[in-house]
């Protein structure tokens, strides 16, 4: 589903990431850890050319991403992407910010669109704040909105940065809820995450990266219980 | 005081034409403002390099300086060429120059407030597969329009007080208005006095209504 050879990007002189590759299957939950400034957020902007790629390749569903000739926007329409910071659209309510991307980019009626709102916000739990605007919800329902606007596009693939780190400790549960969910129904996702717990539980492979390259891969088993290279033991027991 | 009475229908008449002269110059000025403003943010040369040059020698350059250039300059420049004379509308040159003038200064207030929205704002509508046009009419311009206001209403404010230097190309504006009455029966105290408290009047109430589409544009960030 998504192919990663050898990707390097460099901002100015600073090599941030320095040649990851990686191959990530349909369905498959992939969470990435490591210290702070490995260049997590790095690759993972880079799934969605939020970050354009120094050098490297990345295919996604076949296609060559990095390829100047394809439409950047049409690829991003099934990437879908969740931010720390929410990043909703505070002039708009929930609904408008669910709707806008379905019907300005993907061409549905506002009847189709809303409709298709109004599941998500079911499924993320939110229905009755649907006209609300985001500086009255809190920061977990915030980002559970995000979730459902990123979900309405119907991309093949979700793309979390650390979608937890900027809540409220009470509130992370109810994001990993959602995110558990959805795991559950085979959305391939990627995920940056500091909630060990939640790495262990959800996902089929955990990623450790530091300083701009993966150290280490496995399965939560193998990460979390038999750590094989020092870096990977040293960063688990600190957080651990 | 009895010139003041007697001068105020004629200064009124002059202050319906500041208004005219504000106002289309304000219109126009916007449409200018924004092509110019994305321009200067835009990362391709040939929109971004005319912005700025437009930008940096309008506001480096003294609005009385470009009236004079456009109303005695041009026709002076194409009788060089042709040797040919024209006059150009006192009243057109003043709308021209006017939003030529004041398009510089909203170019950066658009800018400004392009610039102060989130960075996060236009990634989040990028992610979801929005062109970079969509993102900006959508999710950026209206929360700069918020932000830029203030800011807009007191580039208003400034301009309708500057359109009293279109005095010098004769058109009868306010203050125009009020150094005719003057000429002709040197009662210039109470004459701009009057014209003073007219162009008072004026700004302040440009400044109410600013401050009353600001609270109400605020609210709706926040309504349930
Ligand atoms: N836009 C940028 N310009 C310059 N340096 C950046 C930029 N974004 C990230 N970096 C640098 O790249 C490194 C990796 O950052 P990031 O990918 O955010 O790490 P992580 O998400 O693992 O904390 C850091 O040293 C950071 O300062
Ligand atoms: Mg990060």
């Amino acid at each position: 589903m998504i192919v990663v050879n050898n990707l390097v990007k460099n901002f100015g002189k600073l090599q941030v990431l320095k040649g990851i590759t990686e191959r990530i299957k349909p369905q498959e939950v992939v969470c990435v850890i490591g210290p702070s400034g490995s260049g997590k957020s790095t690759f993972l902007r880079c799934l969605n050319l939020l970050e354009t790629p120094t050098s490297g390749e990345i295919m996604i569903d076949g296609k060559n991403i990095t390829d100047p000739n394809n439409d950047i926007n049409k690829i991003r329409q099934d990437v879908g992407m969740v931010f720390q910071r929410f990043n909703l659209f505070p002039h708009m309510t929930a609904l408008q910010n669910i709707t806008l991307a379905p019907m300005k980019v993907r061409g549905l009626s506002q009847k189709e669109a809303e409709e298709r709102a109004y599941n998500l916000l079911a499924k993320v739990g939110l229905t009755d704040k649907a006209n609300v605007y985001p500086d009255a919800l809190s920061g977990g329902q915030q980002q559970r909105i995000a979730i459902a606007r990123a979900l309405a596009m119907h991309p093949k693939i979700m793309l979390f940065d650390e979608p937890t780190s900027a809540l409220d400790p009470e509130m992370v549960g109810e994001v990993l809820a959602v995110m558990k969910d959805l795991a559950r129904e085979g959305m391939t996702m990627v995920v940056v995450t500091h909630e060990m717990g939640f790495a262990r539980e959800v996902s089929d492979r955990v990623l450790f990266m530091d300083e701009g390259i993966i150290v280490e891969q496995g399965s939560p088993e193998e990460i979390f219980n038999n750590a094989k290279n020092e870096r990977t033991k040293a960063f688990l027991s600190k957080i651990l | 005081m009895e010139h003041l009475i007697k001068v105020m229908p004629q200064l009124l008449k002059g202050a319906v034409l500041t208004i005219k002269i504000t106002s289309l110059s304000v219109f126009f000025g916007m449409l200018i403002g924004l092509i110019m403003g994305l321009g200067k943010l835009s990362k391709r040369p040939y929109f971004k390099i005319p912005a700025m040059i437009y930008i940096d020698s309008i506001r480096g350059t003294p609005l009385f300086v470009q009236i004079l250039l456009f109303y005695y300059g041009i026709p002076n420049l194409y009788f060089q060429f042709s040797g040919k004379t024209f006059t150009i509308d006192p009243m057109m040159a003043a709308v021209v120059v006017c939003s030529i003038n004041s398009g510089a200064y909203v170019a950066e207030i658009f800018r400004a407030g392009i610039q102060s929205i989130e960075r996060g704002q236009m990634e989040a509508a990028r992610s979801l597969g929005m062109t970079h046009n969509q993102a900006m009419r959508y999710i950026i311009l209206p929360q700069a329009f918020k932000r830029i206001v203030p800011p807009l209403g007191n580039e208003f404010i400034v301009l309708l007080k500057d359109t009293s230097l279109l005095s010098v190309i004769g058109v009868v504006e306010l203050t125009q208005s009020g150094k005719l009455y003057v000429a002709a029966t040197y009662a210039a105290f109470p004459v701009y006095i009057g014209v003073a408290l007219v162009y008072l009047v004026m700004t302040l109430t440009i400044s109410r209504f600013v401050a009353w589409t600001e609270r109400r544009l605020g609210v709706s960030d926040r309504r349930e």
